[in-house]
């Protein structure tokens, strides 16, 4: 007779969903950092600056908001498509010389690839206090740089026709979501007229006169069915944004924002290569966000998706799972995403309506920042304890989703 | 005599030359079937390398479609113009324009048949573009 004893065999899909385990050590993200300071360097148009300057600025600032010096700073994470080495350029100016750096670069969601790089980092011991930092001149200086039409490698065969980047790869994105759902204009201007509401909320923001859903539609066409207001401005500015080790983030004055879960995605480099035009990479990043945190979607006080076009709102709303595939239109219709709406969203005014310096990604972090910090003022979500913020970058390529809370 | 050297790319070498005998070439993976668009030197599905090239039929169906009417400034005097994503029979999606800047075509939709033409593109070679089939 066999007496070994039974050897059950489960089936994957049966291994319970619990985060995997390194010498019995979750290996999850959820609180390995905090973010300590934040901030902005002048927005809009700032023509007395460089990259640099302006980066510099949003630093000290940072630095002053979280208590910290410069001296304590050991891991620096940049994006940016200026100059030749940036990352080189930008420590050597601001005189660090980290021992952690990270320049992750897939477009506007860099920034939140690196909160979650900064806190793999923080957790590894390699760092203690690191900064994350954005500049650009794009609108004083004219510099198209992140944009450039290249023709060349992969772009060879999308060159001969003329379709502008990044505008006309959303639009269509938006072409195939109307297709395929109903989804129509008068929706979309209607995120956009919520979003220039709270930055009518906002001293900072670019734009902060009233709007409605007749000037969105009436605004002209850039490339169907996106109008000119569907799109995101085009300004300067930089920022800056200080993670912290737990030990670190204790001792500060100002209550620690906490990592409490954060998953990341690419897809694909241009439009023809993504596989469906109505599910973006955030359906895979937001999944791992939400599972490390441990929480679900009812949780969420306050909201950040990139706009660099309203259809990316809507189609990252439906990935992240905030509605169901085909409901983005309706989810966004009739202010309900405003000041006063029931799913507050993108409370600075966003890349609409408050500031687009080219990668948009590190205000989202700074505003989520300052909500759950209660610094809002006229435009603070009451009670917000935990926020979510979604970056994409490219054409729909990437997406960092990240959820953050004081405790 | 000058020396003279010429930048040698294997994938786009020979789809071009395919387009400028008006033909559609992509490539088809021997060990996992897929087609493969863009052309490329391994299969992005599994892995294998040096994957076949093929000749497709150049039918398909619109996937998505926009009509440019801010266009970059080297395409400017075209526009307004409609770019697509079309699904090509053989199992491939690409991008192409309307063929004859959509001149004789009243509308195109998501959905529609098409077929592949060839016309100079605007560096002069020729390049595919799209009618309704
Ligand atoms: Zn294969």
């Amino acid at each position: 007779m066999d007496f070994r004893p039974h050897l059950a065999i489960i089936p994957l899909s049966r291994v319970p969903k619990s985060m995997p385990k390194h010498r019995g050590r979750d290996l999850s993200l959820k609180k390995a950092c905090a973010i300590a300071g934040v901030a902005e360097s002048r927005l809009g148009v700032v023509p007395d600056s460089t990259v640099l300057t302006l980066q510099a600025e949003a630093f000290a600032a940072a630095l002053t908001d979280a208590g910290l010096e410069k001296s304590d700073v050991d891991g620096v994470l940049v994006s940016g498509a200026w100059g030749r080495l940036p990352q080189l350029q930008i420590c050597e100016y601001l005189g660090i010389q980290p021992k952690y750096a990270d320049s992750t670069s897939v477009g506007g969601a860099s920034f939140e690839f690196h909160l979650g790089h900064a806190a793999a980092a923080i957790q590894a011991g390699l760092c203690k206090v690191a900064v994350i930092l954005y500049g650009s001149t794009q609108r004083s200086k004219q510099d198209k740089y992140i944009f450039q039409i290249r023709n060349d490698l992969g772009y060879q065969y999308e060159a001969p026709y003329g379709l502008p980047t990044p505008v006309g790869a959303y639009a269509l994105a938006a072409s195939r979501h109307f297709a395929e759902y109903g989804t129509t204009s008068e929706q979309l201007a209607d995120l956009a007229v919520s979003t220039r509401a709270w930055a009518g909320l906002n001293p900072r923001a670019y734009r902060r006169e009233p709007l409605t859903r007749d000037e969105v539609l009436e605004s002209g066409l850039i490339a169907s069915p996106l109008h000119r207001l569907d799109c995101c401005l085009f300004t300067d500015g930089g920022g800056a944004v200080v993670v912290v080790s737990p030990d670190v983030a204790r001792t500060l004055d100002k209550p620690p924002v906490w990592l409490l879960g954060q998953g990341e995605s690419l897809s694909h480099a241009q439009i023809s290569e993504m596989p469906d035009l109505t599910i973006t990479p955030a359906a895979e990043s937001g999944k791992r966000a939400f599972a490390m945190a441990g929480v679900t979607h009812d949780r969420i006080d306050v909201t950040g998706i990139y706009d660099s076009f309203t259809i990316t709102v809507l189609l990252t709303l439906e990935s992240l799972g905030f509605c169901k595939p085909g409901e983005g239109g309706a989810f966004l219709e009739n202010g309900r995403t405003g000041p006063g709406g029931e799913f507050p969203l993108n409370t600075n005014g966003g890349g609409l309506s408050y500031c687009h310096p080219g990668q948009y990604g590190i205000f989202l972090i700074i505003e989520a920042v300052r909500q759950l910090r209660g610094e809002c003022d006229e435009r603070q979500v009451a009670d917000a304890v935990m926020a979510l913020i979604s970056g994409t970058g490219g054409v729909l390529s990437s997406n960092s989703t990240c959820i953050l809370g004081l405790e | 005599m000058a020396e003279e050297t010429q930048a040698i790319d294997p994938d786009g070498d020979p789809y071009w030359a395919g387009a400028a005998e008006g033909e559609l070439h992509y490539r088809k993976c021997a060990a996992c079937d897929a087609a493969i668009f863009y052309p490329r030197s391994i299969c992005p599905k599994c892995g294998a390398t040096d994957p076949a090239w093929a000749v497709s039929k150049g039918e398909g169906v619109v996937y998505a479609c926009t009509t440019v009417h801010r266009a970059p400034p080297a395409f400017a005097d075209n526009a307004p113009y409609t770019v697509l994503l079309v699904d090509i029979d053989e199992g491939f999606r690409m991008m192409g324009g309307l063929a004859n800047n959509g001149e004789g075509v009243a509308d195109i939709a998501i959905g529609d048949r098409v077929a592949v033409t060839f016309q100079d593109g605007p560096d002069g070679r020729p390049a595919p573009y799209f009618t309704p089939a």
